[in-house]
């Protein structure tokens, strides 16, 4: 029984924040917003840690298979990537390097002053 | 509603896991074979994509409550969040907007067409909130869920050689570096050769997630 108070808790902060994003027309997605929501009722104690924790850690743990449904959608963009093949790949490698290089030596800066 | 979508995902998503589970290797990355099989089987099958998502979609559907529930280990990350707030803080800002200036700037500078610029820019961040964010600003929400998941492949496959070869070896900076440029593919790798790069890694993972989707749509009508 324990798990629905969980479950409706995780979906009740979904909807609050779906709703939220909607009446106020957010750029956030609604999920966002409900993260947000739920972190700053753990940190008021507004909410329990083990009230949510067991079936957090379950979405959280089986979140990889929920990407496939939206991945598979690629099947309509096929003839868009052979024709942007090279944009969307250099973009994506060089990106990737760009953003570990520069937030690393950031953060590695950071620390040295802190020494 | 037809149950062939659900059962397909969940018999094909299983067999790469117990695959991976056997050769863990970012080839062997269950997501990415899983998508490709089952694209590779609607198209030998003529099977629509409308009906393979007709079941298909409950799995989607639960990204919503998943993202919610990453609230669960950024509170548990509370005390190291406070320890390094500095470091999280900046790394964050730094790293997060460089991800999308880049990838936006790169794609645009080689010819990418709008739809593909605004796909690209919410890379770096966690599947599920790359997605929400591609559906808001008009990108194509399933070419985002590829090439994020191919962006957490580079992560996992080079991301602590990377950081070996430009002698970054602050436990910090590495995890941070990690997070914010390859998000939970990366931090599932960086966590195996030490868990505090990894906790942190995690942390700056769901905290770009945020912080990308309250600045994205923003700077993206600048960019435009």
């Amino acid at each position: 029984m324990k798990a629905y108070r969980g479950l409706a808790i995780i979906f009740g902060f979904y909807a609050l924040g779906e709703l939220v994003t909607y009446i106020l027309n957010l750029t956030v997605p609604g999920s966002v917003m409900g993260m947000l929501f739920l972190l700053g009722s753990l940190l008021a104690g507004l909410i329990k840690l083990e009230w949510v924790e067991g079936e957090a850690e379950l979405f959280v743990r089986n979140m990889s298979v929920m990407f496939v449904p939206p991945g598979v959608g690629i099947v309509a963009y096929l003839g868009l990537i052979r024709s942007q093949a090279v944009p969307i790949f250099v973009a994506l490698v060089l990106s990737f390097l760009i953003t570990l290089v520069v937030t690393a030596k950031t953060v590695e800066f950071l620390r040295r002053g802190e020494k | 509603m037809n149950p062939l979508g659900i059962t397909l995902t969940l018999v094909v998503f299983y067999l790469f896991s117990e695959l991976h589970s056997r050769r863990r290797a970012f080839y062997t990355n269950p997501v990415l074979l899983s998508i490709i099989t089952i694209a590779v089987i609607l198209r030998g099958f003529g099977i629509p994509y409308g009906s393979y998502m007709g079941s298909a979609v409950i799995l989607k559907f639960l990204l919503g409550p998943a993202v919610v529930s990453l609230a669960v280990p950024v509170y548990k990350g509370r005390a190291t969040i406070k320890a390094y707030a500095r470091e999280i803080g900046l790394g964050i800002a730094t790293g997060g907007t460089v991800a999308i200036l880049s990838a936006f700037y790169i794609a645009r500078l080689l010819g990418g067409s709008e739809e593909v610029l605004l796909s690209i820019a919410p890379k770096s961040v966690t599947t599920a909130i790359a997605i929400g964010i591609s559906e808001k600003i008009g990108g194509i929400p399933a070419l985002t869920a590829v090439l994020v998941i191919l962006t957490g492949l580079l992560g996992n496959a080079f991301a602590p050689e990377l950081l070996g070869l430009i002698r970054v070896r602050d436990r910090i900076a590495r995890g941070l570096a990690t997070g914010v440029s390859s998000h939970g593919l990366g931090t599932a790798r960086i966590i195996l050769e030490d868990e505090l790069a990894g906790a942190v890694s995690g942390l700056a993972m769901a905290l770009n997630g945020v912080f990308t989707s309250l600045l994205l749509p923003h700077l993206i009508e600048l960019l435009k």
